[in-house]
Order: C-alpha cells, then structure tokens, then sequence
C-alpha cells in the first residue's frame, strides 16, 4: 500500500470523525444509519465490485450478525462485544456455506443473483417462524448504557465506533486491491475461465471472498442491532439492506475502495432530501432509490468516483 | 391424519392455482428465452396489473373477468415501451445491468404504489369469491375454476402465437441466434420489446385471474415473483411446458406444504425446491441447454 491508499480513507473518516463535536442529534441519528448501510456496502462491494458475484441476498449476513449478537446477549447473558465477535464470525460461516453451495454448483450472473435471494428469503421465514428468535415479536435488548454493553449515553462515541469499523474495512479493502488475493478476484471477475487456465483456484478465491464479504457485512448488521436495540426478520432479513447496500455501492463506484461509503452518504443524503420536500409520503424515498440505480447504471456505470475519475481525465 | 378427501382436495385446489401461477411463470420464462435476462420487475409489474384491475372494478365497475382483454393490451403496451425505451438502452448490452435495471424498475414500481395506496391490504370485495362447484365428494372454488380454464386458454393462444405467426418465428429467431436474425431483417430490439410485451400481458391476465379471489396490496408481487421463479427453474429457464408443468406442481406443493405444515413453512417448501433446482439441476426438469 502506497502512502496515497491510507491518505484517502483517513482523510475521509477523519473528516466525518469531527462531525459529533459541531452536528445535532438528528444528524448524528442519520450519520449512524448512513455510515452501517455504507459498512454493509463495503462488504457487498468486494464480492460483487471485486469479485463480479452480484448477491441480491446480503440480508442473509447481515440478519445473521444482527440476531446472534442479540440472542447471545438476551438469551445466553453473553457481554456485547463477545457477542458482536460471534455475530460476525458466524456470518463469515454462513457466506461460506451459501458460497461453497452456490459456487460449487457453479451458479454465476442471474442464478447466483437468483440463489442469494432465496437463502436470505429462508432465514427470513425461519427466524419469523420460531420462537427461540422471539419470531414475529423481534427481539429487544435492554436499554443499558455502558462500555461492556457496547450502548453509549453520547451518540457521538458509537459514530466513532462505526467509524472504526469504516476505517479498518477501508485498509483493509485497499490493501487487497493492491494484495496477489485482490488480483486473482479481479481476474476471476474479468474472465473466469481465463483466472482459471492461468491457474488461479476460482473456487477459492470466490470463497475467501464471500467469507470476507459477509463478515463485514454481518458486523454492519451487529450495529445496527446494538444501535436501534430492536430488530425482528422483516428487519434483520429483509430485502431492503440487500438493495440498499446493493445501490449504495453502484451509485458510489462499483469495485472501488471508497465507492461504498461515498454512494452510502449520498444516496441516504437523498432519501432525507426527498423526506423534507415531499413530506412524510412512504415510499417516495425508494422509489428515488430505484430511479437513482437506473440512472447511474445508465449514465455512470462507474458511480461518483468514476464521475470524479472523468473529471480528473478531461482537466489533465 | 387428513383423510383421503381432504388431500384430494387439496390437491385439485393446488392444480387450479397452479395454473395462474403458471401463466406469471410463462411471462418470465418467455422473457429469459429469449432476452436471456432474469426479469427482477415481474413481480412487481403484477402488483401494477392487480392494482389495475382493482381501478377497473371500483372506479369503472368493470368485472374483473371483462378486464382481461383490455388490460392485456395496455400491459402489453406498457411492458414493450419499457424494453424498448427503458430496460433496453439502459443496460447498453450487459446482462448484469439489466439484472440491475429491472431491480431498479420493482424498486420504483413498488414504492410508487406504496407511496399512492398506502401499505392497506385491499380485496375486490366480491360476493362470488367464495362460490363453490361440488364436484363428486369435492367442493371447488368457482373463480379458482374459471381462472385454470382462462390460465390454460392463454397458454393455448401463446403457443399458437410463437409456432404460427410470423411474430413467433421471429421471436423464436432471436432467441435461438440473434446474429443471424438481425442479417435476415429481423430488429432485435423491437422482438425484445414484443417479447417484453408479451410477458406483461400475461401478467395482466393473471391479475384479472387472481382477483376475485386475492387480497392487493403494494408487496403482494413479492410472494408470486419467488414462487414464479420456482416454476421457471423447475421447469427450465425458457421453457414453456416446463412453465406449464412447474406451475401446476408448486401449486400442488403449496397447497399441501399449506395443508401440512402451515402457510408460511409451506412457503418455506418452495424456497427451498427453488434452492435445490438451481444448486442440483439448474437447467431445471425440462431445460434443454445443458
């Protein structure tokens, strides 16, 4: 990694850092939100920006890091960080499993799209199904401010918390890009035949990938759950984040380190944009949402930072 | 246990939505065959038609059953302006971005009906929903009855319509080899948007099918799209028997898995044939590509 791959990630998570010192509770309210959905995108965006496996079922990682990190904590008395741990290395297993099934079986393009959906539609109607998830009901965790219970009384130390996460996810998305491994997943991405004639072991490779992918996503999903401290399938497993990290990611800049976390501030930037001139109306919102990914894989197939990539090329 | 009568039952029942869920399924499975595209809007495109019909029924008192024909031909109209100046010149040629553009388009769709009907589960609210025919020790939905009969109707016209016209040949042109199509004149983009079309009419129709007996609300095209997926994969991407015959054996595992275990781990039972099929055998029952 060059000096000029951390500058950019810290600059940017430094900038957003200072934000709790002058912004309201509102806005930190949003920033929180935001910045778990641009979490959850990063880990869409390095199976699917990096990795060219479009999954419609990130749910499947997220619900899972979400529901272990309450069920250990409400069910099993398990302090909050150990469970967030968990959370996010059961997610990893649950990629992996769901990538070694569909991989293996070598489902790609529309059927891998296909197949994720339908294993986050399952967990879905399991947890909404039995009791030992508080089924329908959701689960509630105790309102309880306290280190060991990762809840803050300050708003502004769980931004920095998600920040951290950001951050370590950023460094870590730039040193792949730059690692043997990151090289292999674009190969399989470009061509996956030719990634394997030149002797790199697709499957693998795909599987690391997922893994990795679903981790990130699934700690998204363990945030959100100690940031709202409720959450029932229809949240944890719903199609909204898989769609929401989804357009996040393609409207920030497909297989781009910041692209997630740009396209994530943006696109709910536009959702609280839309809220304020349209009122309270449901829906609107996604419906923007919907018009914002048409547009962009129509006209900036390589999001905000492809924009600003054309910018740099017209002016030098 | 459930006696002999009540399965039977059951199943008959299941045949007869099998064979609405039938026609979703070959709208999607025409537009795989021959776009090679997995449609994500179809779903909602059958929310739009149910909300459609319910218009008709409220506004215009027009029955649901008088609605097909005219609603047909609007859909059809609908769904070839989308391909052709929408899902088409968006994706620039790339299968992902349709997949994208077509998820775009449900998101849009869905919210828009949202944002306009609220999230309030509506029913045409008709006095015939519950008629029943007595049909030996069975007794049989009448709209469930009628809508196989239409379902099996349009199948019918569809099949003529692609083995007898000069559109069909054209159709199935493109879908076989879309190269030599395009150099004996034929425009793949308008058969796409024919195609297309075609797909939404056949959603149209069921929506006039589904009514009388269905509830409507913004999400009810959520439940038919997995399950039409089902159909398409277990009977082959692009299959029409497969379409036929998938549709026919969900509705008879649905109505069983219901019967047993309970609506929603019944829905579970199709997920989960749906997983299966494309992890063991994605080219489905019938699928002729190996």
């Amino acid at each position: 990694m060059s000096a000029r791959d951390i500058a950019a990630p810290v600059l940017l998570v430094a900038v957003l850092a200072v934000l709790p010192f002058f912004a309201s509770g509102t806005m930190l309210n949003f920033l929180v939100s935001a910045l778990i959905v641009a979490l959850g995108a990063q880990g869409w965006n390095l199976l699917a920006g990096f990795g060219g496996q479009l999954s419609f079922g990130h749910a499947a990682f997220f619900g899972t890091g979400a529901y272990v990190t309450a069920l250990l904590q409400i069910r099993f008395g398990i302090n909050a960080w150990a469970g967030m741990a968990a959370g996010i290395a059961l997610g990893a297993v649950v990629g992996w499993v769901i990538g070694f099934l569909s991989f293996r079986a070598r489902l790609r393009g529309s059927y891998f799209a296909l197949v994720t959906l339908a294993f986050a539609e399952v967990l879905r109607i399991l947890a909404n199904a039995a009791d030992f998830t508080g089924g329908a009901a959701g689960l509630l965790i105790r309102l309880q401010p306290g280190f060991g219970n990762l809840q803050f009384p300050d708003r502004g130390v769980f931004l920095w918390l998600v920040l951290g996460c950001i951050l370590f996810v950023l460094l870590l998305t730039a040193s792949i890009e730059r690692s043997r491994f990151g090289a292999q997943l674009v190969a399989v991405r470009e061509n996956e035949d030719a990634a394997r004639a030149l002797g790199v072991d697709v499957l693998a490779t795909k599987l690391k990938a997922i893994s990795l992918s679903a981790a990130i996503t699934a700690a998204a999903g363990c945030l959100y759950m100690q940031n709202f401290l409720y959450l029932d399938a229809n949240i944890a497993y719903g199609t909204w984040i898989s769609v929401e990290v989804l357009i996040a990611s393609i409207i920030g800049g497909l297989g781009t380190v910041l692209g997630p976390v740009v396209g994530a501030l943006a696109l709910h930037g536009l959702g609280e944009a839309t809220k304020l001139v349209s009122g309270q109306i449901t829906g609107i919102d996604l419906a923007i949402f919907g018009a914002v990914l048409i547009l962009s894989v129509a006209f900036a197939p390589n999001g905000v930072m492809g924009l600003r990539r054309l910018f740099k090329g017209r002016a030098g | 246990m459930y006696s002999p009568e009540i399965i039977a039952e059951a199943v008959v029942n299941g045949l007869l939505t099998g064979g609405t869920y039938a026609l979703i399924a070959l709208g999607l499975t025409l537009v795989y065959g021959v776009l090679h595209i997995v449609n994500f809007a179809h779903g909602a495109l059958l929310t739009c038609a149910m909300f459609a019909v319910l218009g008709m029924h409220l506004w215009l008192g027009v029955d649901p059953y008088w609605s097909i024909l005219p609603l047909a031909a609007v859909f059809f109209a609908f769904g070839y302006g989308l391909q052709r100046f929408v899902i088409g010149p968006s994706s620039h040629g790339e299968d992902r971005n349709t997949l994208l553009v077509t998820l775009g388009l449900s998101i849009i769709l869905e919210n828009l009906l949202l944002a306009a009907f609220k999230s309030d589960t509506r029913t045409l609210g008709a006095d015939t929903a519950f008629d029943v025919i007595e049909l030996g020790p069975m007794l049989l939905s009448r709209p469930r009855l009628i809508g196989f009969a239409v379902a099996l109707v349009t199948a019918g016209l569809l099949w003529l319509l692609l083995s007898a016209t000069d559109t069909g040949r054209a159709i199935r042109a493109v879908a076989k080899e879309k190269l030599g199509a395009q150099l004996s004149g034929i425009d793949p983009r308008h058969i796409f948007a024919v195609t297309f079309g075609i797909g939404c009419a056949c959603l149209a129709v069921a929506a006039c099918l589904l009514l009388p007996t269905f509830y409507v609300n913004p999400r009810v095209g959520n439940a038919f799209v997995l399950v039409a997926f089902t159909i398409v994969v277990l009977g082959g991407m692009g299959s029409i028997t497969g379409a036929l015959v998938g549709g026919l054996l969900v509705g008879v595992v649905e109505s069983l898995g219901g019967l047993l275990l309970g609506e929603s781990l019944g829905q579970l039972g199709i997920f989960l044939i749906f997983i299966l099929m494309l992890l063991v055998r994605p080219t489905g029952l019938f699928g002729a590509r190996a």
